[in-house]
């Protein structure tokens, strides 16, 4: 665990992600003004000292939806990472512990969905499931989850032949035992690797979801949804839409910056300074 | 190269191919909405509703149905539009040029500003540039494409005295000039992110050539530090650069989906999502294979270009 704190961009990811995990829990308790209420006298107005980030097109307090926002934008990600790496480690250690024609056809069919571009393949099933937050949050997880799927077995199939496991099956330990007792504690490092960067990811999708108008709805404060609220004032103030926007990347840096120092970290090999 | 492995790869393709039109068909099947009430419209009677499924084939089994449309698909027949009763291959032919014209520019672009920021950074490493070139692509690479597209809409088309267009198309056939005025925006807005990523993997990939034995071997056998890089690393961090490429691409497709739609560019983004409002199976199905057929094509094409960099893939 200090490895994280050695690396200079474990540092700033982790600092950035308090600060983004503070905003999600303590966000609404610490927004000055309800960040739905109108204040028509002080629309469009450049940030100021009763309003730190300015106020959008109905006078609302920006800060405010900033930090009520946080937490529809970053849970989005994580809630919808966590399925797609629960749902892809299932079938890919299935397919890595059944080896065979199960595998072959499991992988084929992994291949094929791999061909569509996540973005797309999120399109469509928001599509089946329509729009909405929740829907959106079960098609990036769908989305993802071939791509989980692919690390989980790789990963499973890398610790195999180790020792620890042919002792295990020597001792003639059950199945299940050996699955959930060593096989995944072991295999389990790339996969939390992988599904940190992809937080970012699905934050990212997510956002984009909701400035398409197929994600998070009003009057929610999500970041991406608040973009796509208000674009048609962009050019007079763009503030509007630059602080929505920069909050976006900064979660996604920060889930970045940390997935690269957690990878360093299991994998000593892979560090690149 | 030889004929089995180039066999071999271009039957994976196909395979995956055939999988991707399954997913297809499957989830159009299950798409809500139904498509001879979108040609009759929501007043239709219930007969009539039945009898156009009749027409259309929507009562039989699924798999005949699956069947019949991969044969016409064969036969490169995608099927009639069902918002704008026009032929889907005349439909799509055209977003598909435009879209190409889009994303081969942004490629294009991406992958002559990427692949030596990404170099020098790797052979400056542990210097100001090396880290200036890592933070600004750490950013770029957190940009969603929706966000670098409305600040780029900000600073460079504001109403007043905007420097370029906010939105539109224009054929390099009618105009050279006009075509990549409208182009530079949203190539940039789909550059991006893709340049920050393919910048910092083609650096980690060149590091670790730098740290390989046979760059140690070739300088302490004294080579000129230029020789080394030009004569060794270089070679040997392409084949790398050209698989982090390829990749990408599959990312980029999905980015022209957002990109059109706020650039207004006449692609095949911009078609999916009003085929999507409007439930036009036909145009959904034609647009995802086509955009997976692509993918998988730029896959293949970049096994072949890295087997002919790197002897040692073609005999695995």
């Amino acid at each position: 665990m200090s490895e994280l704190f050695r690396h200079p961009t474990g540092l700033v990811g982790m600092a950035l992600l308090t600060i983004i995990a503070l905003a999600v829990v303590l966000g609404p308790l610490l927004a000055p003004y309800d960040p739905q209420a109108f204040h028509p006298a002080v629309r469009l107005t450049g940030p100021s000292m009763a309003h730190w980030l300015g106020t959008d097109q109905f006078g609302r307090d920006i800060l405010s939806r900033l930090l009520t926002g946080a937490g529809p934008t970053i849970l989005f990600g994580v809630g919808a990472t966590a399925l797609g790496v629960l749902a892809g480690s299932i079938i890919g250690v299935t397919a890595a512990v059944a080896g065979g024609w199960v595998d072959s056809v499991i992988m084929r069919t992994l291949d094929g969905l791999l061909a569509v571009p996540d973005l797309l393949f999120t399109l469509l099933i928001v599509t089946i499931l329509g729009g909405g937050i929740g829907e959106a949050m079960l098609a990036v997880s769908v989305a993802f989850t071939p791509g989980m799927a692919r690390i989980a077995r790789s990963s499973v199939l890398s610790i195999r032949t180790r020792e620890y496991i042919l002792a295990a099956i020597a001792r003639d330990e059950s199945q299940g035992y050996i699955i959930f007792h060593e096989v995944i504690p072991n295999a389990i490092g790339p996969i939390i690797v992988e599904a940190t960067i992809r937080v970012s990811f699905a934050i990212m999708i997510g956002a984009t979801l909701g400035f398409l108008g197929l994600g998070a709805q009003p009057p929610s404060t999500e970041w991406g949804l608040m973009v796509a609220e208000a674009r048609q004032y962009m050019y007079r103030s763009p503030w509007v839409v630059a602080v929505p926007g920069i909050a976006i990347a900064v979660a996604a840096l920060g889930f970045n910056l940390f997935g690269d120092a957690l990878r360093d970290a299991f994998d000593p090999r892979s560090r690149r300074s | 190269m030889s004929p089995a492995y180039l066999l071999r790869r271009l039957l994976a393709v196909v395979l995956v191919l055939w999988i991707v039109t399954i997913a297809v068909f499957a989830i159009t099947m299950i798409l809500p909405g139904n498509a001879a009430i979108m040609i009759l419209g929501e007043y239709a009677t219930p007969d009539q509703v039945a009898a156009m499924e009749e027409r259309l084939g929507l009562n039989r089994p699924a798999a005949i149905q699956y069947f019949e449309w991969l044969f016409n698909l064969l036969q490169g027949d995608f099927g009639m539009s069902l918002r704008l009763s026009l032929p889907v291959s005349e439909v799509v032919g055209s977003a598909f040029r435009n879209s190409a014209l889009l994303a081969v520019t942004a490629l294009v672009t991406v992958t002559v500003v990427a692949v030596p920021v990404g170099m020098l950074a790797a052979i400056k490493r542990g210097t100001g540039a090396d880290l200036g070139i890592g933070l600004v692509a750490y950013i770029g690479t957190a940009m969603p494409e929706f966000v670098t597209a409305t600040l780029l809409l900000v600073i460079f088309a504001a109403p007043g005295n905007p420097l370029l267009p906010a939105g539109g198309f224009i054929p390099p056939g009618e105009s050279v000039s006009g075509f990549f005025n409208h182009v530079i925006l949203p190539a940039g807005a789909l550059g991006l992110i893709l340049t920050a990523h393919i910048a910092r993997q083609v650096r980690s990939e060149m590091s670790d050539v730098l740290s390989s034995d046979y760059i140690r071997a070739a300088r302490l056998k004294g080579l000129h530090e230029r020789r080394v890089i030009r004569g060794h690393a270089l070679p040997n961090s392409l084949a790398p650069a050209v698989a982090v490429i390829s990749l990408d691409i599959g990312y980029l497709l999905g980015g022209i989906i957002v990109v059109e739609e706020i650039f207004a560019w006449p692609g095949l983004g911009r078609l999916l999502i009003l085929a999507l409002e409007n439930r036009d199976l036909p145009v959904i199905q034609a647009i995802t294979l086509l955009l997976a057929m692509v993918y998988a094509l730029s896959n293949l094409l970049s096994d072949l270009v890295i087997a002919a960099l790197d002897p040692r893939v073609r005999y695995e």
